[in-house]
């Protein structure tokens, strides 16, 4: 495996973090990445893995069990309630579905943050929501409720409040579910660009393989709650790892199989022992 | 619905709120009464008070001229003090009797004020001196009784 | 083998108990938390009276015809009794000590609970289902304070209100039935409740105990609300939750209070 890039840079540090809901089944065991400012890169495995936990872990949600998880220079576990909420503050997380407010229009969800935090002029602020707005292509749509939006509509408004305030850290929650090709591909756009015209520096948690692989920078992959894989786009898809193999090319079989464990066949179908092997 | 909207209805809401409770307070309670009068405190002892309650009102000639605003029990002389409040306007003379009467034959009871003759006013923390107790039903049956029975003595003796 | 279940029972009855308390114990921090983080609530009143217009003013219709026909029922049913007595006249007394004291602040308790707990309810936990609620918290603004604490105080200044409302509402249709209709002497009707209504004794009662009420209610609300699972049926189980937890409440409430303030003697 690769190294991951000169960490002297890291926006991002998780060092041997193991964590779990409850004590008996850990989510993540002894993870360890370093995200490098300005990067996007991608985090990816199966559903139910970890990935999200270890992006709610970044967020400062939840702390580690083990480990240290360092953001922005912060330690996320040592964090009071004021200090959490000053580190959110240079952050911005897009929800899977987008989480807009929906008893407030699509301005209102925008302005939101900038006016829960700074003290505007209204013209000021006015501009600034045009503003974002505009670089997600959605200034003509200010004045529609969230529900009015189609969902791809719904996801680059929720991306223009995520940039609301300028972050310098922005967290993707499964930004691709659910999207129509074109839909698709102004996400991933956007994604590249916002991150390169704000400095900043991007993680999507993500298992659109193929997608995310064109367009990160490098990519981590979590399985059974560690790291299995990482590594450039190239050497991921080129990777004999065989989950990896399996994950990045789509086959049904390999290290996740296709069948849920179960009792043999012919018990379930009640058949005499022997003849299942001539039924299937 | 727009803020100004909004804040129209909650103040409508607030208003009526306000309004209802002041119609509760003014027509339905009596609040407009007595709160703000001019009062002076005298004092009555009775033997037995029956049901009487503080707040009940004390009236004369059917009129309320005040209330029962406290009911002590005297451990030396083993009689009940009662304190009234009688609004100034109406000044009653020193030799002024109370009575514990009862209104309706159900009803709650009050106090009964008649006036006496003296010249001499009653003043604040005077003490009313002739005063009639409650009617006790249970005394009053039993005096019934007494009293049949006493005539049907007599009777027999004829 | 009739002890081993008897004593499951019984551990399991053990446990329902313990953890009502726990949960008692938990929803009484997540009061005092809110109550300590309603600063923005207040500061920004905006916020508290959108609140009071969806809990109080969208509540009046309903609250207002109940209390006429409550107030007309109460006439209609009191009459009968009364007249055997021959103390027809008092029907403006039983009927406004028993809105006054009794049936204001209850009856406009439970229709609020129904009707704005469960709104309250189902509005945050659906918050809390569709991630609003935690990305209100990455956006680093406290969402007790900005989302809940303003219906809190919404619900608790509405609740009041609205019981005037009623009981006012109820009074006077009373006096329709009583006046108009059965022909109660109108003088007679309003001079015998105002001796027998006190102020400070019945209207004022009624008002802590609608006060008290309005905490009860949008507490278990916003509560219920907070803390249901982030999923459809989660947030449907919590609604019906607030609805009979709140009623109960309000009953047992009203119970306490009517002993400790209409109860005692000479007084």
């Amino acid at each position: 495996m690769q190294q991951s890039p000169a960490v002297n840079e890291a926006i991002v540090e998780i060092e041997h973090v193991s964590f779990g809901y409850d004590a008996a089944r850990p989510v993540l065991r002894d993870v360890s990445l370093a995200i490098p400012r300005g990067s996007v890169v991608g985090i990816m495995g199966q559903s139910g893995h970890g990935k999200t936990t270890l992006l709610r872990i970044i967020m400062g949600a939840y702390k580690p069990q083990a480990g240290a998880a360092r953001v922005l220079g912060h330690d996320v576990a040592k964090l009071d309630t004021a200090g959490l909420y000053a580190m959110r503050r240079k952050m911005g997380m897009l929800f899977q579905f987008g989480a807009l407010f929906t008893d407030i229009s699509v301005f209102e969800n925008v302005a939101f943050p900038l006016r829960e935090h700074l003290e505007l002029p209204e013209d000021l602020l006015q501009d600034l929501v045009m503003m974002k707005l505009h670089a997600v292509g959605l200034r003509g749509a200010a004045h529609l409720m969230p529900t009015e939006l189609s969902g791809g509509m719904a996801r680059r408004v929720a991306l223009a409040r995520a940039i609301a305030l300028d972050p310098q850290l922005i967290l993707y929650d499964e930004p691709f579910t659910g999207l129509d090709p074109i839909s698709f591909g102004v996400i991933v756009r956007l994604i590249r660009s916002l991150n390169d015209s704000l400095g900043a520096t991007s993680v999507i948690v993500t298992h659109d393989v193929q997608e995310a692989l064109d367009m990160v920078d490098y990519a981590w992959f979590i399985g059974s709650g560690r790291v299995i894989a990482q590594g450039r786009p190239d050497a991921i898809r080129g990777s004999d790892e065989p989950f990896v193999n399996q994950f990045v090319n789509g086959k049904i079989e390999g290290p996740v199989p296709f069948h849920y464990p179960a009792p043999e066949y012919g018990a379930d179908l009640e058949l005499p022992a022997g003849a299942a092997r001539q039924a299937a | 619905m727009n803020r100004s909207t909004i804040d129209l209805w909650v103040g409508l809401f607030v208003v009526a709120g306000l309004a209802g409770l002041l119609f509760l307070s003014l027509k339905v309670a009596n609040l407009a009464s007595f709160s703000t009068s001019n009062t002076y405190m005298v004092q009555a002892n009775f033997l037995n008070i029956g049901g009487l309650k503080i707040r009940a009102p004390v009236k004369s000639a059917g009129v309320v001229v005040g209330r029962v605003t406290d009911i002590r029990f005297d451990t030396e002389t083993y009689k009940a003090i009662v304190s009234i409040n009688l609004e100034s306007i109406y000044q009653f003379p020193r030799d002024t009797s109370a009575k514990i009467l009862t209104s309706g034959i159900l009803g709650e009871q009050y106090i009964g004020l008649e006036a006496g003759g003296d010249g001499v006013m009653l003043k604040q923390g005077d003490r009313i001196r002739l005063t009639q107790d409650a009617v006790v039903l249970e005394n009053l049956i039993s005096q019934f009784l007494f009293n049949k029975a006493a005539e049907g003595k007599g009777d027999e003796k004829k | 083998m009739a002890l081993t279940a008897l004593r499951a029972r019984l551990e399991r009855l053990g446990g329902l108990v313990t953890s009502m308390v726990w949960r008692l114990g938990y929803a009484s921090r997540f009061l005092g938390y809110l109550v300590a983080h309603s600063g923005t609530a207040f500061r920004r009143f905006r916020l508290t009276v959108a609140e009071i217009y969806f809990a109080g003013v969208l509540s009046l219709i309903i609250i207002l015809v109940s209390g006429l026909f409550v107030g007309m029922v109460l006439s209609l049913q009191g009459y009968e009794t009364l007249q055997r007595f021959g103390a027809s006249e008092s029907l403006g007394v039983l009927v406004a000590l028993s809105l006054v004291r009794e049936l204001g602040p209850v009856v406009a308790g439970l229709l609020f609970a129904s009707r704005a707990g469960s709104a309250i309810t189902a509005e945050i936990g659906l918050m809390k289902a569709t991630e609003q609620i935690s990305a209100m918290e990455m956006m680093a603004v406290d969402p007790i304070a900005r989302v809940v604490a303003p219906r809190f105080w919404g619900g608790v200044i509405s609740m009041p209100l609205l019981a005037a409302l009623f009981s006012a509402m109820g009074i006077f249709g009373g006096y329709l039935i009583a006046v108009p209709l059965i022909g109660v002497d109108s003088g007679a009707f309003w001079s015998q409740m105002q001796a027998a209504v006190d102020f400070s004794n019945d209207i004022l009662n009624g008002v802590i105990k609608s006060v008290v009420f309005g905490v009860a209610v949008t507490w278990i609300a916003v509560f219920e609300g907070y803390d249901a699972p982030p999923t459809a049926e989660g947030v449907s189980h919590a609604t019906t939750r607030t609805v009979v937890i709140s009623s109960l409440a309000i009953l047992a409430l009203d119970f306490v209070l009517t002993a400790l303030m209409f109860t005692g003697g000479n007084r």
